[in-house]
């Protein structure tokens, strides 16, 4: 079972990039009322991003819990995270099967934009938003090769 | 005998959104090309390019940064339509833009009429191979600069050069498409809509992957099956021009047009600029900041060793090629199919 704890923990994620990169939503045109699935392949849970502009949310979810969505992006959880991090290339990933799209290929090539449109990085906004742990994990985790 | 003076070329960089922008300006693009965010760029993709009030910041970092900024407004506007393209030209008037590119004559002679400073391009989309057309366009609409078809050897691009009264820009790196560059109509047939009219060539509403039990994966454009590529096989775009299709005299299923790849001149860079080439072009306003970034800084490395008069270093951009493959296309030999 997901904790309470890291329910809340996303949805701080969320509201924090809302308030802080609302570029990002505006980017998203139509597909703000979309159902994201991101699947990290080498973790026990799946995430459902819904972002919608006034009450975006992240939500995590068992993996084997059969859930309704529009897209699916799925990848290793350092894959993921590099891309978000503005460190890998989504086309490249693709093209090397790294990065694999399932369901609304608009919804998620609008959303890879999106997140794309960032100086610096969401990551690292979000590591900074957690000091003591965020900051030192991401140093960690941007120093492991792909 | 005076040695040969080699023109500096300017090396123009993609840029989908502000923050690719200033990744093509720190990495040290000599110009960014970029669209609005609707019909008038062939780049016309969910959630890409510029509203106005980006398009003036940005021209401002640019600006400050020493980068000229050209707008793309390359696609043909539809009977009737116009009306798009003409703000579009007018917007980036206002707001001081270096270039516009453009490939529609009606386009051109709009922007030529109204604004005869403007610097205008002829977009790779005009499909303008030969010295008479280059030579007319330059003679009607005042054309400065011609991207060219990416069907010539270098050879033959050297005696456009020679023989026309503009200047030259050439892809060097990026995506490899049909050679029917302005002309192509298969995403319309496929999809209903153009990629030379609406700017969407295979455009994502309209693209599926689906990956079986066995990893293998099919990519479809609307109801034609593009592809399938088994768990070790590296996909491309999902365009029909790299499509694998049988046909009455192969056996299997095979490229008829194009296989997926990537145009990659980084061996042929100090003949293309001893060839005079003016401008080096890169491709992939779809692409991420990451490939902004690695792609404009190495070929920016590249082009300045050459000039140094050292042999250029290029790093190794064979993981961000389309397939994991990459070639000379034309430039090399009219046999690189």
């Amino acid at each position: 079972m997901i904790s309470f704890i890291t329910q809340l923990f996303l949805g701080k994620i969320v509201r924090y990039i809302s308030q802080t990169r609302p570029d990002i939503f505006n980017r998203m045109e139509a597909h703000t009322d979309k159902v994201f699935l991101i699947d990290p392949v080498n973790l026990p849970l799946v995430l459902i991003l819904k972002p919608q502009k006034e009450n975006p949310s992240l939500t995590a979810c068992p993996r084997h819990k059969i859930l309704k969505y529009d897209a699916r992006i799925s990848g290793t959880f350092l894959t993921l995270l590099k891309m978000i991090d503005g460190q890998l290339d989504g086309d490249a990933l693709f093209f090397t099967r790294d990065l694999t799209i399932e369901g609304d290929t608009e919804a998620v090539v609008c959303l890879r934009n999106a997140l794309d449109d960032v100086d610096g990085s969401v990551v690292e906004d979000v590591a900074t938003l957690f000091p003591l742990l965020g900051t030192p994990t991401l140093s960690f985790l941007r120093n492991i090769k792909n | 005998m005076h040695p040969k003076k080699i023109i500096p070329p300017e090396l123009v960089c993609p840029a989908g959104t502000p923050a690719s922008l200033r990744a093509a300006v720190d990495a040290g693009a000599d110009a960014v090309y970029c669209g609005f965010q609707n019909a008038t760029n062939a780049r016309n993709f969910p959630g890409l390019n510029f509203t106005f009030e980006e398009l003036q910041n940005s021209i401002a970092y640019a600006h400050n940064h020493g980068t000229k900024v050209l707008l793309a407004a390359n696609t043909f506007p539809p009977a009737g339509k116009t009306d798009l393209w003409k703000q579009a030209i007018d917007n980036a008037v206002c707001l001081g833009i270096d270039a516009i590119i453009v490939a529609d004559i009606g386009v051109a002679v709009y922007a030529q009429n109204k604004y005869p400073d403007q610097r205008l391009h002829l977009s790779v989309q005009a499909g303008a191979p030969s010295i008479e057309a280059i030579k007319y366009y330059c003679e009607e609409f005042n054309i400065k600069r011609v991207v060219l078809p990416r069907i010539l050897t270098i050879p033959e691009i050297k005696q456009i050069k020679e023989e026309i009264p503009c200047e030259i820009e050439c892809f060097i790196f990026g995506n490899h498409g049909l050679m029917a560059e302005g002309r192509c109509s298969l995403t319309n047939y496929t999809t209903g809509l153009s990629t030379n009219m609406d700017g969407v060539c295979s455009p994502a509403s309209h693209v599926k992957y689906e990956e079986d039990e066995n990893k293998n994966l099919t990519t479809k454009l609307g109801e034609f099956t593009i592809d399938q590529f088994s768990c070790s096989q590296n996909p491309g775009y999902p365009t029909i021009c790299k499509g694998r299709y049988l046909v009455p005299h192969r056996q299997d299923a095979y490229y008829a047009f194009e296989e997926p790849i990537s145009l990659n001149l980084a061996n042929l860079l100090p003949d293309l600029i001893e060839a005079g080439v003016h401008a080096l072009k890169i491709e992939g306003r779809q692409r991420s900041r990451a490939y902004i970034k690695a792609v404009v800084s190495s070929w920016r490395s590249a082009i300045d060793d050459v000039l140094e008069g050292k042999p250029p270093h290029i790093s190794d951009l064979l993981a961000l090629t389309e397939g994991n493959k990459q070639t000379e296309g034309a430039y090399a030999s009219k046999r690189w199919r």
